[in-house]
């Protein structure tokens, strides 16, 4: 049986060097993905994502387990990357992005294999069509604001509750609801076109939860 | 139940966290609502829309830097834990070379002052040798008056009295 993060955790706390790397095999790709979408820098992502890592080592000393790990783990990520786009550290890797498209995720024109394309056999149409369409998911989530990028990413990819997204971003469980419902108000004007397409060709998803 | 309510309780709806009279209300509102059931609709919609963006792969080198860092970590707080502060380490360092320059001198070349009574005299041959050479002993009016000096240890045959070599 898989051992808890917060055993994992204790385990960290009392000099066992393999749960820490359990905890960096579990939580590695979460983190670059949630960091990587708030940066939108695949290098920054990372980098930012080494320094969650040790800054939860640094802290392993003082570790109570009163909240679950990964509200404390991505409140630390979520601070980090609220700080770095502030202080506009990732602002001119932005741009680059913008003007050339070198994106890890959306297009294959990256030195670095970071996106997971299956072994498909698409046309090149319909790769096009696909790279076009997550290009355009890309951009409205990245138009969110911080905060509510932030919580859209913490509730629809990293599947955390309310309470804890409220204890991430530091706001009540109705405020983040608030939040929530505006941003995902924002994507359903935003990402129109690609819905019609969707309802046309598949049914529409419930929320996953 | 109006919009306005219903748009509060939306988010928590999808998520299946509406339960009992709550959801009833929601629902019953939602079936007379044709601009909350768009919304609805155009929610569960962009939930499905968001699978699409691809899931990024962290580099092979990932892993490696991070346990860089965390080794490099570990041993900054092994020499942090000893040396809290430049100036303590400066401190340190000033004090071992020091200690370190002084084990290096030979005894006989340190100025050790000592005192006149007897106590303190060692009998060793480089003491005898110092107490020899030393100016005062050169005035035989004060060595004659001079108490203390009945108190040097008596050396072989040869150095027996210094006073013979002057």
């Amino acid at each position: 049986m898989a051992r808890s993060d917060v055993q994992l955790m204790l385990g960290v706390k009392s000099g066992d060097d393999s749960s820490f790397e359990l905890l960096l095999r579990r939580y590695r790709t979460p983190l670059v993905n949630f960091l990587y979408r708030m940066v939108r820098d695949g290098a920054a992502a990372e980098d930012l994502a080494q320094e969650v890592f040790l800054r939860v080592y640094r802290a392993r000393g003082q570790y109570v387990p009163t909240a679950k790990f990964t509200t404390w783990m991505f409140r630390i990520a979520t601070n980090l990357a609220l700080n770095a786009l502030r202080d506009g550290r990732y602002r001119q890797m932005e741009i680059s992005i913008d003007q050339t498209g070198a994106d890890h995720s959306a297009d294959g024109e990256s030195d670095q294999p970071t996106k997971e394309i299956a072994d498909r056999q698409a046309s090149i149409e319909s790769e096009l069509i696909q790279r076009d369409r997550a290009e355009q998911i890309r951009r409205a989530v990245e138009s969110l604001p911080e905060k509510q990028r932030a919580a859209v990413l913490l509730h629809k990819y990293e599947e955390l509750d309310y309470d804890q997204i409220a204890n991430v971003l530091g706001c009540s469980e109705s405020a983040l609801k608030s939040l929530l419902f505006r941003a995902y108000e924002t994507l359903r004007v935003e990402l129109a076109p690609l819905i019609k397409t969707q309802q046309v060709s598949s049914q529409a998803a419930r929320f996953g939860k | 139940m109006n919009c306005r309510d219903a748009e509060k309780k939306l988010m928590a709806y999808l998520d299946g966290k509406l339960i009992g009279a709550e959801r009833r209300d929601f629902e019953t509102h939602l079936a007379a609502c044709n601009g909350c059931q768009e919304r609805v609709a155009g929610f569960q919609s962009v939930w499905g829309v968001l699978d699409e963006l691809p899931v990024v792969t962290p580099s092979p080198a990932f892993d490696v830097q991070v346990r860089a860092r965390v080794q490099q970590e570990s041993k900054k707080r092994v020499w942090g834990w000893l040396v809290p502060s430049p100036r303590v380490a400066f401190a340190i360092t000033a004090l071992l070379i020091t200690s370190i320059w002084l084990s290096s001198l030979q005894p006989g070349k340190i100025a050790v002052p000592r005192s006149p009574m007897g106590s303190t005299i060692q009998s060793n041959e480089a003491d005898f040798r110092m107490i020899q050479n030393l100016p005062v002993l050169e005035n035989y009016d004060v060595l004659t008056s001079f108490d203390a000096l009945s108190e040097i240890p008596v050396q072989p045959a040869a150095q027996s009295h210094p006073l013979n070599q002057m």
